[in-house]
């Protein structure tokens, strides 16, 4: 969709307009290609990406989306440096499987390393291809032009602009990632703290969201789910529903259930109506959650060694271990997931908040058993995802209603809060148990590190069928088996291995596959968790070599990125080394590089702890970031700023609830979080480094945070908490302990 | 059945049942986007907007107990063109990620203001706390609402 969206462009997209280009050449030879940089090596075709208009405007297509992190205004950005126009006149597409190119899934903090690197590339290779073109038509050396907001200039002063070119520009030719790109001195718009597009419309009530999209003749959808996973609908009488107000049809598929009617009320009354007069025969029960990290280890799990340092084994060492536990979480989208969905001759077009459009259409297609042509995906911003909840599966929800819709008539379907809570994939719930020696010199000698879980991705994509309403269809389709996502990204445990300087280390990733709750990607899949254990455990090694937390982790650290954002932190926050917390006040530390290969943070939080109630508040929280070149540094501050308060949310307050008979955490009492009064103060200092490259940051600071929280609980009271999350009541029994 | 309302400023007819939500009706009937579903409990505080001047959850809201009250919605504050100075101070201080929460959070401000046009950053916290905002933009709303209020302080 259109970053700058309006009613206009809904009614455009549904006409269906195809733009005829090719997303890949054809390979005559049948010889694979040269690699190209990020996402280029999968769209090779330079119009893929960028076009010109006889205007002088560029159409700037990409196939990441907005999400809430600002990501289009920064690819945007990036376009309108390398092509040399104002901002104003790009137009961006984003995420459509018509019109953009596919680059999968808008996760994992990737888009600005991915995207941002195509588009730059792409963008350079357009203006120089168009001052090729005005070199020739002016009779000069290429070398001697100038370019400025799409007007090329020779130096005798004759000028000649994009909008006059663009008929002679074949940009219909293979992309060759040869143009050099500028040099960030000359950078005008990257590094430029650029407003975000979206805000003025979601501020002033524009049309903003999927849930927003209004169509003509549209109708409103609502499911009715099981009691809980796997439940059988064994018998339901329509005919009652069928005669309620505005019911305009009752779609049973299977144990899939939903309703159509003219009203939006209409629709809630007759699914609450359907809900009670349905009869299920329940799906297996749950683990009894009093003992579920005992069950996950009861699991069988497939051991997977990703480090293995060798080193002398120390003598007279001090061992220590320790285990720590991270529950099951919910994305918590403030708006439930929702989708547009229309089947009009043979062709269903769905609107959807899907983080891939392109792997949606996938699995859209092998439910409805449509061809590939037939199912056109648009993505339209939805509440933010913090990643994979219901956007996929509502998608196929309202392309079940719609197919029953009368006339072609578009349904628009939004879950309801119980539905979101009860059926998003969770965060799974992690184990992990550290081991370490330090010697003599007070220095770590050696290192274990053993993390258990389930993948960290059940998205939609190849090898089965991963959208819900699909696993309970008359002909039910099969989830592709869980996989292990590699290093050195990782899944489960992603972050597992310290960055530090460990002379022997042992890290084993135990891979579960049995998943006893459904559960998927949320923001920074394992690393949150296990930067928690190992930044935590880091502190009671510190603790035990009487060593300052800070000084201690720079003794560790070789990498001078690293070390930077530590002291950078450091003196930020005014951390006096040495320094004791106590009565129920202290500060920590946390530091992590996401991925091992993303941005750089180290946060350091205070935090107060009253005794008697067990309630934990962090007041404030300080950070450094180093995300390499830096495109728009306000939308960063906001990335990390968000990461920090979300993982103080996490920490203090999140855990699904579930029992035998199935979730139980449905609405904002049953799962808390974390309200305006208990938001933390953040302070964020961005270390910007022109000369390497960008670096996501959308999931950076989230564990770096929980690590200091929770180091800083181990100040303030002098007791460790290893499972997650503080609430009261753990902390009153860590506190008696 | 028809329920009359008065919505920034104008009257409507809507063929509405009185025990609709007027959240649906503000959505679906009068097209306007500000209010928002988050959770239909009025738990979340997406869907606030103002009736006489107080802040109410649409989403548990029946119209048809609405009599001739003034019904403000988001668009009734001012436009993308003409906005608002809190609308114009969120977007000043970029105090959104997602944005879905915005509008409860502009409303719920403007409920604050109007009764304390000096609101300190506690007050503000305090203010907002039935608006939950998920993306971790906590600190950017307070800060957009301190610089509507012309109230300078940390928060």
């Amino acid at each position: 969709m259109n970053a700058h969206i309006s009613r206009r462009d809904f009614a455009v997209g549904l006409g269906g307009i195809v733009v005829a280009f090719t997303l890949a050449p054809k390979l005559a030879t049948g010889q694979q290609p040269a690699a190209l940089p990020g996402s280029l090596n999968g769209n090779r075709m330079l119009d893929a990406w960028v076009r010109i208009a006889a205007d002088g405007s560029a159409t700037v297509c990409t196939g990441k989306v907005e999400l809430g992190q600002g990501i289009v205004t920064a690819l945007a950005q990036i376009a309108a440096e390398e092509l040399d126009l104002p901002l104003a006149r790009l137009r961006m597409i984003s995420g459509d499987t018509e019109k953009t190119p596919n680059e999968g899934i808008t996760s994992g903090s990737q888009s600005i390393e991915n995207g941002g690197v195509a588009l730059r590339l792409a963008g350079a290779e357009v203006r120089a291809i168009l001052i090729d073109l005005a070199a020739k038509r002016l009779g000069v050396e290429a070398s001697g032009l100038t370019v400025a907001d799409g007007v090329i200039s020779a130096a005798d002063g004759r000028k000649v602009t994009y909008g006059e070119l663009a008929r002679d520009a074949d940009l219909h030719r293979e992309v060759t990632a040869k143009a050099k790109p500028k040099s960030p001195s000359a950078h005008r718009i990257v590094g430029k703290s650029i407003a975000r597009f979206d805000i003025p419309a979601k501020v002033t009530g524009g049309v903003a969201f999927v849930q927003d999209l209004r169509l003509p003749g549209m109708l409103h959808g609502r499911v009715v789910r099981p009691p809980n996973y796997g439940a059988k609908l064994e018998a339901i009488d329509e005919a009652k529903i069928k005669a309620m107000p505005g019911v305009v049809a009752v779609v049973r598929d299977g144990s899939f259930l939903g309703v159509i009617a003219e009203r939006e009320e209409q629709a809630i009354r007759a699914s609450m109506a359907l809900g009670q007069a349905a009869r299920w025969a329940a799906g297996p029960p749950l683990p009894d959650q009093a003992s579920l990290y005992d069950h996950l280890l009861s699991l069988p799990d497939e051991p997977h060694v990703i480090s293995e340092k060798q080193a002398a084994a120390p003598d007279g060492a001090r061992v220590m271990e320790a285990t720590y536990h991270k529950p099951y979480m919910c994305h918590g989208a403030i708006g439930p997931s929702c989708a547009v969905a229309q089947f009009k001759d043979g062709k269903m077009t769905v609107w959807t908040h899907s983080q891939g459009v392109f792997p949606l259409r996938g699995n859209l297609v092998t439910a409805l058993k449509l061809p590939p042509d037939k199912v056109h995906c648009i993505h339209a911003e939805g509440s933010g995802c913090y990643g994979h909840n219901g956007a996929d599966d509502v998608a196929l929800d309202a392309a079940l209603l719609a197919r029953a819709a009368p006339g072609g008539r578009p349904v628009r379907l939004q879950w309801m809060r119980g539905d979101e809570f009860g059926w998003e994939p969770f965060g799974p719930a992690m184990v992990m148990k550290t081991k370490a020696a330090i010697g003599a010199d007070g220095r770590i000698v050696d290192w274990n590190y053993d993390v258990w879980t389930n993948t960290h991705s059940t998205r939609p994509g190849p090898g089965g069928n991963n959208l819900l309403a699909s696993w309970y269809l008359n002909e039910p389709q099969k989830p592709a088996p869980p996989q292990i996502l590699p290093q050195p990204a990782g899944g489960g445990d992603r972050n597992a291995l310290p960055l530090y300087d460990f002379p022997r280390q042992r890290v084993v990733h135990h891979f579960i596959k049995e998943m006893p709750l459904r559960v998927s990607a949320l923001r920074t899949l394992g690393a949150y968790a296990n930067v928690f254990a190992i930044e935590s455990f880091l502190d009671e090694l510190a603790l035990a070599a009487g060593a300052d937390p800070v000084a201690f982790r720079l003794a560790h650290l070789r990498d001078p990125r690293g070390r930077a954002v530590i002291e950078a932190v450091a003196k930020k926050a005014k951390w006096a080394p040495g320094e004791k917390g106590g009565g129920g006040k202290g500060r920590g530390v946390g530091f992590a590089k996401y991925k091992n290969l993303a941005t750089y943070v180290a946060v350091i939080a205070d935090i107060e702890v009253d005794a008697a109630s067990g309630k934990v508040s962090v007041p404030r929280a300080w950070a450094a970031a180093d995300s390499g070149l830096i495109i728009n540094p306000d939308g960063l501050a906001n990335q990390i700023e968000g990461g920090i308060i979300q993982s103080t949310s996490w920490t203090l307050l999140e855990e699904v609830k579930f029992d035998r008979n199935g979730i139980k955490s449905r609405d904002w009492l049953t799962y808390p979080i974390l309200t305006m009064p208990e938001a933390p103060t953040v302070e964020v200092e961005l270390i910007n480094r022109p000369e390497a490259p960008s670096l996501g940051a959308g999931e950076a600071s989230q564990g770096p945070m929980v690590a200091a929280i929770a180091n800083a609980f181990a100040a303030a009271t002098g007791k460790r908490m290893r499972e997650l999350p503080l609430t009261p009541e753990r902390v009153r029994a860590v506190m008696r302990g | 059945m028809a329920v009359s309302l008065k919505v920034n400023g104008a009257v409507h007819s809507v063929p509405a049942q009185p025990d609709t939500p007027l959240l649906y009706v503000l959505r679906n009937d009068l097209e306007l986007n500000g209010a928002k579903f988050g959770c239909g409990l009025a738990q979340c505080g997406a869907c606030t907007v103002l009736v006489d001047g107080r802040p109410v959850r649409s989403c548990v809201t029946e119209v048809g107990s609405l009599g001739q009250s003034e019904i403000t919605t988001l668009e009734g504050l001012g436009t993308a063109a003409k906005p608002h100075p809190l609308q114009q101070a969120f977007i000043d201080e970029q105090a959104a990620q997602c944005g879905y929460c915005i509008n409860g959070m502009i409303m719920s401000a403007k409920a604050l203001l109007d009764q304390n046009p000096h609101a300190t950053a506690a007050q503000v916290r305090e203010g907002l706390a039935g608006n939950l905002c998920r993306c971790g933009t906590h600190g950017r709303i307070i800060r957009a609402v301190l610089k509507a209020s012309h109230t300078t302080g940390r928060i």
